[in-house]
């Protein structure tokens, strides 16, 4: 028998695209906004959720899913500062994906909530092919790691809503150029949002606590 | 700890596709399969033919060959137009100086065809 080609043209990640699609369909129902934090190790993430739940306390009400390979350290400290929070462990996978995202939100309340974190795993180049069913994807840098990853990782710059440039209060000690380092980044993506913040200090906090304010305003 | 690349997953869908369509053409056996994905998805080709050829053993797919189709980022200047492949992370319109580029090319990411008998 001669071989035959079969036309396929189907998306590799399709099933996981679908099952997105359905956990957006939930957020949607409860009115939550999803967000889809994605960025390396030690660039802030955990942090800058705390501030920024710390920030919004009042205004609006937050919760957070986090992905992390083992352990359940950071679920701990969102719970620590008082926000309802979720742990994934991935059990090695290098990122989440909508299946892991859809068991934790059965084990969230998400009544009354406006604004969900998901807190992906620690890594610049998987999560980027996975759609978690979020509404909005949020980039970290931090400042130390470098001002040369738009080269390296195009890939998640060019493919995110916004970018959080964190660490800001390193600046003075740590050779980065802010200027050439947005320039990349605007030039992979036109569009995209973004912030300076510093955990530490403060510092750029509240233009970003603004625009998810906008991201989660009540209609 | 064992770390899972994300090329497991994605290879995992490739085998699922693969064997859906396979048994739709009534074939007996999958010899090669043409995965398209573009240059912005960070995919090892290598991995995912190790990965495949150790998840595909007693499947209908079973020593098939990936023969990857990787297309190289393509962009178009919004601003004049001009269309280009860049060669770094600078994303200039090397024509106008503009930097509103549209990705073209480079983000595919499925499966083409599979060659069977």
């Amino acid at each position: 028998m001669s071989p035959d080609q079969v036309p396929v043209v189907e998306r590799i990640l399709r099933a996981n695209e679908d099952l997105a699609a359905r956990n957006r369909h939930v957020l949607d129902m409860h009115h939550v906004h999803g967000i889809n934090v994605m960025a390396s190790p030690g660039a802030g993430k955990t942090t800058l959720i705390i501030r920024t739940a710390q920030a919004l306390q009042g205004r609006r009400s937050i919760a957070v899913i986090e992905g992390d390979i083992a352990s359940s350290v950071d679920a701990e400290k969102v719970r620590a500062a008082g926000v309802p929070a979720v742990q994934i462990n991935t059990g090695g996978n290098c990122h989440l994906d909508a299946v892991q995202v859809q068991k934790a939100l059965g084990q969230l309340s998400l009544e009354g909530v406006d604004l969900l974190f998901i807190e992906n795993v620690g890594n610049l180049i998987c999560p980027v092919a996975f759609d978690l069913g979020e509404h909005t994807r949020v980039a970290l840098a931090s400042v130390p790691e470098g001002d040369d990853k738009p080269h390296k990782y195009p890939g998640i710059y060019a493919a995110v809503d916004a970018l959080v440039i964190t660490k800001t209060d390193l600046l003075p000690w740590v050779p980065f150029n802010l200027a050439e380092f947005r320039r990349l980044v605007r030039g992979l993506n036109p569009d995209i949002r973004l912030f300076e913040v510093s955990s530490v200090t403060g510092a750029g906090l509240d233009e970003w606590v603004q625009w998810l304010m906008e991201l989660t305003a009540r209609k | 700890m064992t770390v899972h690349m994300h090329e497991l997953a994605i290879t995992e869908s490739i085998l699922n596709i693969v064997q859906r369509h396979a048994e739709q053409a009534q074939a007996k056996r999958v010899l090669s399969i043409r995965p398209v994905i573009g240059e912005l998805s960070s995919i090892v080709d290598d991995c995912v033919q190790f990965y495949f050829d150790h998840l595909s053993q007693n499947t209908i797919a079973a020593g098939a060959r990936l023969l990857f189709e990787r297309p190289r980022v393509e962009l178009a200047c919004e601003a004049c137009g001009h269309t280009w492949q860049p060669v770094d992370a600078d994303w200039t319109c090397p024509q106008c100086g503009e930097a509103r580029a549209r990705v073209v090319k480079g983000r595919e990411f499925y499966v083409e065809s599979i060659e069977v008998e």
